[in-house]
């Protein structure tokens, strides 16, 4: 069963080794690179006219996670940027100024066309006019996505993103590629989206059951993988989803928590919501405090920064255009800090979590301004317990073990004791819960 | 130069500064009960929609150090910029009591998301947060600006129970545009006898724009400028420069004053960006000045670290204004965690290389009482300039 449950890792593991052999090979095979990013990402229009491509926050997580980031980071503050700004800019810039090496050790190549889809982050805008001079000879399409100001996805800006698909993004892919625009190859791969994005919600909102069978955050990286970067529109990517949901229904079947790198979780204790990325260059030592303890996160809002599929959006080739533009505009970062609030609500009372937990990180103002006002909101409307630490996504210097640990003791103990005295429990005395 | 009248014109400016509790406004408001105000927030609004809805358009530009911040820290980490936090400060303190609506320009992460706070915790009052286009096509950028001006003419037409009628806009227009021409007299001086007023006058005269009334800020400003045109200040051997990156978050006024005490006049800053957003007159005689108004922003905004550069990097234009101003060098000053301004430098720093021009930068928060470094930094600037250029 040991191997069952891998056969999804192997898979994403085989896929992602194809896709950096794929782009170390375009100088033989000429297909043209596209740099963009995750969020509001329009992978299957890049696929749909057989480009690649990469995306440089992926580039600079992957750099955290080997350690990389450091030296990177120190390489473009030398060059003049601040300490203060988004640690993901630098050490993507830092990587391209020590030779673009992948993280497979093979150099990525430049890319033929800058796709800036500025979605829910404004630094994505001052990123891309950085990386607009590192590489003055690549094409340049903007595509601006308006914010949920409202609360909601207003006509005006469906119709905006689709004039911008149409004018500004299908003309410059069009003259890049050397390829027509193909609707047809387009709505194909949408509705393999779809098909992907169905099952990707049934992993998700396996986290229903008790155990858990899934960790929503750092299990969570992992199966937003294939969907949320270079494969989404894929067959591959449906099939590692399929190859996922049967582990996943596998575990619940078995009553088994998430795989660990411990293997099993063994004994669930505390079930989490989190907000807020990761931290990558500790990525294993964060994990661990949690598994350690029994602490399963069975809701994450960073797995929705690429997409948000839980209210029930899919991509389709009905109307792709539109189609694209509702799903820029819904990814988590776009909507308006009511609208996450009340999402991270549905997570906390759907999948009856015992505690909300901010990672606050230093990089991502985006995520970061305003999680203070959202923490105290869900703990006045649900009297749920919260807890707040703060790390960084790549910039290793921001990672205080110590800091983060007696933080998360507190929040623990504090879940612990609310669970020996059941507190919200009418038939305890008030002295009890005093 | 009739010396008392110029002092007692900058105290004007200065009293409107310190002002916290926005008494000039508040009284504004009290004259006619039909009145409102408007707040809102840097860099760029298009103040002219908010004045023909018979509303007060405030700039609310943050507290510096004039209050302790309290509550506003428990709203955001360490890590964000101070501005937010005196403003969470001030509208907590009952200090925007007063204020019947605010806007949020789209100028960076936190300050939308500080719109979202407003939205929360300010419940009875109007909030919005105003998307600009990055994309500068009128039939895409210029369509989609038109439907978020139209949503909020809408809205204030419903708030104020007024018609916003072409009359009236271009009638507000014509207010605007005689304000930015006498802002430009201002900048003219400034530019060829910067000795004539100080950068903290300066300073405040144009931050005075952003509280005042339009009509009483062109009539202050026709007050000041003929002062100006006597002043018989003497030049003094300083080397001159641009100030960049403060264009939100602003620098405390020692800072101003230090740069200028270390050796420098600021012959062009972009403190106060908003009021020099265009730098011609808007037409003020259309049948559509909504169109006009869409028109001047897809064509006639200055660069900014808020608006997408498109084909012309920024570098290259702040370079050729700075050869224009025949500036000894550039000062990027930005204020602490600014994103914008901050991603800015390096490439704004590459091309004042490109063009041989030198500069220096430091960073600071708007309730920085300490300038002895930066006075030692801006003094140096000026001396390697003076000495070696």
């Amino acid at each position: 069963m040991e191997i069952q449950i891998e056969n999804s890792m192997i898979k994403q593991k085989h896929m992602l080794a194809e896709q950096f052999i794929e782009l170390s090979q375009v100088k033989e095979t000429g297909k043209k690179v596209v740099y963009t990013f995750v969020p509001g990402n329009l992978t299957e229009l890049i696929y749909a006219f057989d480009m690649l491509p990469v995306y440089p926050e992926i580039n600079s997580l992957q750099s955290g996670m080997r350690q990389k980031s450091k030296e990177y980071i120190q390489e473009a503050e030398d060059m003049g940027y601040s300490e203060d700004v988004c640690s993901y800019v630098k050490c993507d810039i830092g990587m391209m100024l020590q030779g673009n090496i992948g993280p497979t050790g093979q150099q990525l190549p430049e890319p033929d066309i800058l796709l800036l889809s500025y979605t829910g982050c404004f630094v994505f805008m001052k990123w891309f006019e950085n990386l607009k001079q590192l590489y003055p000879n690549a094409e340049v399409a903007m595509l601006h996505i308006p914010y949920q100001e409202a609360g909601k996805m207003e006509p005006s800006a469906i119709t905006y993103i689709k004039e911008q698909l149409k004018n500004e993004v299908i003309p410059k892919f069009e003259k890049v590629s050397g390829q027509k625009f193909d609707n047809d190859k387009l709505g194909a791969k949408m509705d393999l989206s779809a098909q992907a994005e169905d099952l990707l919600i049934e992993v998700f909102d396996s986290a229903k059951h008790t155990p858990s069978p899934i960790d929503a955050y750092f299990g969570g990286v992992y199966y937003i993988g294939p969907i949320f970067t270079a494969f989404r529109g894929s067959q591959d990517c449906l099939e590692y989803y399929q190859e996922l949901l049967k582990e996943v229904n596998y575990r619940v079947v078995n009553k088994l928590g998430p795989i660990t790198p411990e293997g099993y979780m063994k004994e669930e204790k505390f079930r989490l919501v989190v907000e807020g990325p990761p931290n990558w260059t500790h990525f294993r030592g964060f994990w661990k405090m949690f598994y350690d303890i029994g602490a399963v996160f069975v809701g994450s809002t960073y797995t929705r920064v690429g997409g948000v599929y839980d209210d029930g959006f899919r991509h389709s080739s009905k109307d792709s255009l539109k189609s694209m533009a509702e799903y820029c505009l819904g990814c988590y970062t776009n909507r308006n800090l009511s609208q996450r609030i009340d999402f991270i609500e549905n997570f906390i009372t759907r999948y009856k979590a015992d505690g909300f937990l901010v990672n606050s990180i230093k990089s991502c103002n985006s995520f970061s301004a305003g999680q203070l006002v959202m923490m105290r909101d869900l703990e006045e409307r649900l009297g749920i317990p919260v807890g707040f630490i703060e790390t960084d996504l790549v910039d290793p210097r921001y990672y205080s073990y110590s800091n983060i640990k007696n933080r998360l003791d507190s929040f623990f103990q504090m879940l612990d004791q609310r669970q020996t005295f059941n507190v919200g429990n009418d038939n305890l005395s008030d002295d009890v819960l005093t | 130069m009739d010396n008392s009248s110029y002092i007692e014109i900058i105290k004007t400016a200065r009293e409107l500064f310190e002002d916290l509790s926005f008494t000039y406004a508040s009284k504004w408001k009290q004259e006619n009960k039909s009145r409102k105000i408007i707040g809102f927030l840097p860099i760029y609004i298009p103040r002219e929609i908010v004045h023909a809805a018979e509303m007060l358009p405030v700039g609310i530009f943050g507290a510096g150090d004039r209050i302790p911040v309290i509550r506003g820290d428990a709203y955001f980490q360490s890590y964000i910029c101070h501005l937010p936090r005196t403003v969470v400060e001030l509208a907590l303190n009952g200090n925007l009591d007063d204020f019947d609506g605010f806007i949020f320009p789209s100028i960076c992460d936190v300050i939308r998301n500080l719109s979202g706070i407003f939205q929360i915790k300010i419940k009875d009052k109007f909030v919005r947060y105003l998307d600009f286009p990055q994309n500068f096509e009128k039939s895409i950028g210029g369509t989609y600006y038109r439907s978020e001006l139209e949503r909020l003419i809408d809205d204030f037409e419903k708030m104020n129970n007024v018609k916003i009628t072409p009359e009236k806009l271009n009638a507000s227009i014509v207010l605007y545009n005689e304000n930015r021409k006498l802002l430009q007299e201002l900048d003219f001086i400034r530019i060829n006898s910067p000795y004539k007023i100080p950068a903290v006058d300066f300073y405040l005269v144009q931050r005075a724009g952003n509280v005042m009334s339009v009509e009483d800020h062109n009539d202050y400003l026709k007050k000041l400028l003929p002062l100006l045109q006597e002043s018989t200040n003497e030049q003094e051997d300083k080397i001159r420069v641009v100030v960049s990156g403060s264009f939100c978050e602003q620098p405390p006024i020692g800072l101003i004053k230090t740069i200028e005490n270390a050796g420098c006049y600021i012959v062009e800053d972009d403190f106060q960006l908003g009021h020099r957003w265009f730098s011609k007159d808007i037409d003020c005689a259309s049948s559509d000045p909504v169109d006009v108004l869409i028109d001047s922003y897809l064509n006639d905004s200055t660069y900014s670290s808020a608006v997408y550069e498109g084909d012309t990097p920024k570098g290259d234009l702040l370079a050729a204004r700075v050869k224009e101003l025949n500036a000894d060098g550039v000062i990027f000053c930005a204020p602490s965690f600014c994103d914008p301004a901050l991603l800015d430098r390096p490439m704004l720093e590459k091309a004042m290389d490109r063009h041989h021009i030198k500069h220096s930068n430091f960073q600071y928060h708007e309730n920085l009482g300490q300038f002895h470094v930066i006075k030692e930094q801006a003094g140096t600037f000026a001396d390697m300039i003076k000495l070696w250029e």
